[in-house]
């Protein structure tokens, strides 16, 4: 853990340019003065993933939500300050949701905002676990990305069985990962500012990110992991998509 | 009747004085870290110099950043990146405000309230008096520490020539709309930012331009190869270039972007760069090359419809704008809290830490070579630090104490400087920061 970060001679000299920002959101009907939330989601993932199922059901109950898909090309850097300059446009002190490799952006967005709290959904906070797990579950779909080929998904690594196979399929075809070499690392997990409440959800059963990697996640941050056993890894997607998303918005709300 | 007053016991609470950007960023600060806060700012929105609606702003309708936006804004709240590299003030404020509602402030802002006196209780404690934005009732409270935010651009600097002038003069805080300027002759008094920007607005506007300096500056420009200048200066601060090898980079980057500016009559610097405080002005040898500026020395005094030049020369402007400066002022506090000297000069640890009371710090008082706010937001962390590591472990307190009082002056605070009151503030950013950094992390709880 790095301890406070005052000198920041990369964003002084060669600050991240500008991008059109990819951002979808839905606003209670009434406001209460809830903190926003912004879904960040993960490798290959974009808006839409979120905007199946979480983002309204969030905006249901109550909390303003917000979801940005991550700048094409865009390395972490990028990644996490399109994240923080999400987040501070936003009217309130937001809670930040990250899923996957976008649990990785929201932990290192943490950094360089004071969240409200935050959210790490399966969160793939160490490359090579999560290589490890991939070359396990999908070793013909990944193999070749190690040498610059492409990575294929499969459904089975990122879906439970529950989920129709018409619908996995269809969730398989949206998902584009673009898998990076700078991911293939274990991360110093920088420190959060303002020291928000951390929650780490994710399920025993994710074929991505394995249960050690979960509990070393939630350790990291001063906790246990919530777990839904039976999902897999894209918990927003599955057929019991409500129960993970009602337990975050219930600990939000305990919370605050 | 006299007002009797209120001792409302605040006890652990934290007294901020002054809501501009640097109140602001004390406030979020003490209030991350768990500490009750009662600012009080004496107009009635936040914003201090940035809120050109208030009388005591000293922004003008073409006022610039001269710092660009990645060294200027909040390390944990950033400027919209599409925001250009040098925002306007009118979009500083709107950041403030920004700021302030993202963070919830404003609920712990006591607005047209002035503090009056605060005075220490003997036991690490203080009262702090206030009162009504011109006059009012009184009230007294009792806190647990004083932050001073109360700003160092306010209170004009007003030189004092002799003899008498038929002409208006005004100070620069005064100034606001360039249409004063126009049809006139002008004499701009003042080589600092202000001076130049106005000498440029007035180039644009006025019949007549002089600008009166008292010695040549290194006018750097506001790009260097296509990017913000103090972007490019932080490249050599990143490498650790030893100061001589960056003071010949400097004066080569002036000279081959700027130019030699003495044919034009401006006189030359004594002083190396870095010695003093960056002037930054892309505009300024365009006019003069263009006649429309004409740089002359010093003002010795009025008269009449003239004015006295250090070399002999008399001139005869209808307007004379002293970009003069402003001075600091805590009349709230007793001069020995700050360790002020005859001038007014605080002496501070850091320029924020009063030297003999452990619960009173000063934010934002500073001249660094980039924006204030980070500064003072990294300031405003240490001091909530330390406010709170005094309360949980008072003798880990104390042993940081004895340390920071052996940090070396030179470390912190520039040193080789032209000796004005306007260098008293005078900070590098990066050896700045890199001392605050040394005392958050002897606060941190050793594990």
């Amino acid at each position: 853990m790095t301890a406070f970060d005052l000198l920041r001679f990369e964003d002084w000299t060669d600050p991240v340019p500008a991008a059109e920002r990819e951002v979808a959101a839905l606003l209670p009907e009434d406001d209460e003065n809830r903190p926003p939330v912004l879904f960040v989601p993960g490798l290959g993932h974009g808006a839409w993933a979120f905007a199946e199922h979480w983002l309204p059901h969030a905006a249901g109950r109550g909390y303003p939500a917000h979801t940005l898909s991550p700048r094409p090309g865009g390395d972490l850097r990028a990644q996490v300050h399109d994240v923080v300059q999400t987040a501070a446009a936003l009217p309130r002190q937001a809670v930040l949701i990250g899923h996957g490799v976008g649990a990785l952006v929201v932990a290192h967005a943490l950094s360089r905002y004071p969240a409200r709290a935050a959210v790490l959904v399966a969160p793939v906070l160490d490359g090579w676990a999560a290589l490890g797990s991939a070359l396990r579950a999908n070793p013909a779909g990944a193999l070749p990305a190690l040498f610059g080929g492409r990575l294929r998904l499969s459904a089975r690594q990122l879906f439970g069985s529950a989920l129709p196979a018409e619908r996995a399929s269809e969730y398989l075809s949206r998902i584009a990962p673009e898998p990076r070499a700078e991911l293939i690392r274990r991360f110093a997990r920088p420190r959060p500012v303002g020291a928000p409440p951390v929650l780490v959800v994710g399920s025993p059963d994710d074929r991505v990110v394995a249960r050690k990697a979960l509990d070393r996640a939630a350790a990291a941050y001063g906790g246990a992991p919530l777990l839904f056993p039976g999902m897999g890894h894209d918990l927003m997607l599955e057929e019991s998509w409500a129960e993970p998303i009602d337990a975050i918005v219930d600990w939000l709300t305990k919370q605050l | 009747m006299h007002d009797s007053p209120d001792l409302g016991d605040r006890r652990d609470a934290v007294c901020v004085v002054g809501a501009g950007a640097s109140g602001l960023t004390a406030v979020k600060n003490l209030r991350e870290l768990g500490f009750k806060v009662d600012c009080y700012e004496r107009e009635t929105a936040v914003g201090g110099a940035w809120n050109w609606r208030h009388d005591r702003s000293p922004v003008y309708a073409g006022a610039h950043l001269i710092s660009s936006r990645p060294l200027t804004e909040f390390p944990d709240f950033p400027m919209p990146d599409t925001w250009p590299d040098y925002p306007h003030h009118s979009q500083v404020l709107s950041y403030l405000e920004r700021y302030a509602a993202h963070f919830g402030l404003g609920e712990h802002i006591w607005f047209g309230t002035e503090v009056v006196s605060a005075v220490p209780t003997g036991d690490g404690g203080w009262e702090v008096t206030t009162q009504s934005t011109g006059g009012g009732s009184s009230r007294t409270s009792r806190y647990a520490a004083v932050i001073v935010a109360n700003g160092h651009n306010w209170d004009p600097r007003k030189p004092e020539l002799p003899g008498e002038f038929r002409g208006r003069v005004m100070h620069a805080a005064a100034y606001k709309d360039p249409a004063v300027l126009r049809g006139r002759k002008v004499l701009v008094v003042g080589g600092g930012n202000t001076g130049c920007d106005l000498a440029v607005e007035a180039a644009q506007q006025a019949t007549q331009v002089w600008h009166s300096t008292r010695r040549g500056y290194w006018y750097a420009p506001k790009y260097v190869l296509g990017r913000p200048a103090d972007q490019v200066n932080d490249r050599l601060l990143k490498w650790r270039l030893p100061l001589r090898l960056r003071q010949w980079l400097y004066r080569r980057t002036v000279r081959m972007t700027t130019g030699d500016l003495t044919r034009f009559g401006m006189p030359a610097p004594d002083h190396q760069p870095y010695e003093s405080h960056p002037i930054v002005n892309s505009q300024l040898s365009y006019y003069l090359g263009h006649g429309r500026i004409t740089p002359v020395p010093d003002v010795t005094a009025f008269d009449g419809p003239a004015v006295e030049l250090a070399d002999g020369r008399r001139i005869e402007p209808d307007l004379v704008i002293t970009a003069t400066g402003y001075r600091p002022r805590f009349e709230f506090l007793a001069p020995e809290l700050l360790d002020l000297d005859e001038h007014g000069r605080p002496d501070l640890h850091l320029h924020a830490f009063a030297r003999r009371n452990p619960t009173l710090v000063v934010i934002g008082l500073l001249q660094p070579d980039s924006g204030v706010f980070p500064l003072a937001h990294w300031q405003s962390v240490a001091a909530a630090r330390w406010l709170r590591l005094r309360q949980s472990d008072p003798a880990r307190a104390a042993a940081v104490q004895q340390k920071e009082s052996a940090r070396p002056l030179a470390t912190w605070s520039r040193r080789r400087v032209v000796k004005t009151e306007r260098h008293w503030f005078e900070v590098d950013h990066i050896d700045y920061l890199r001392s605050l950094e040394s005392l958050l992390n002897q606060m941190e709880p050793s594990s």
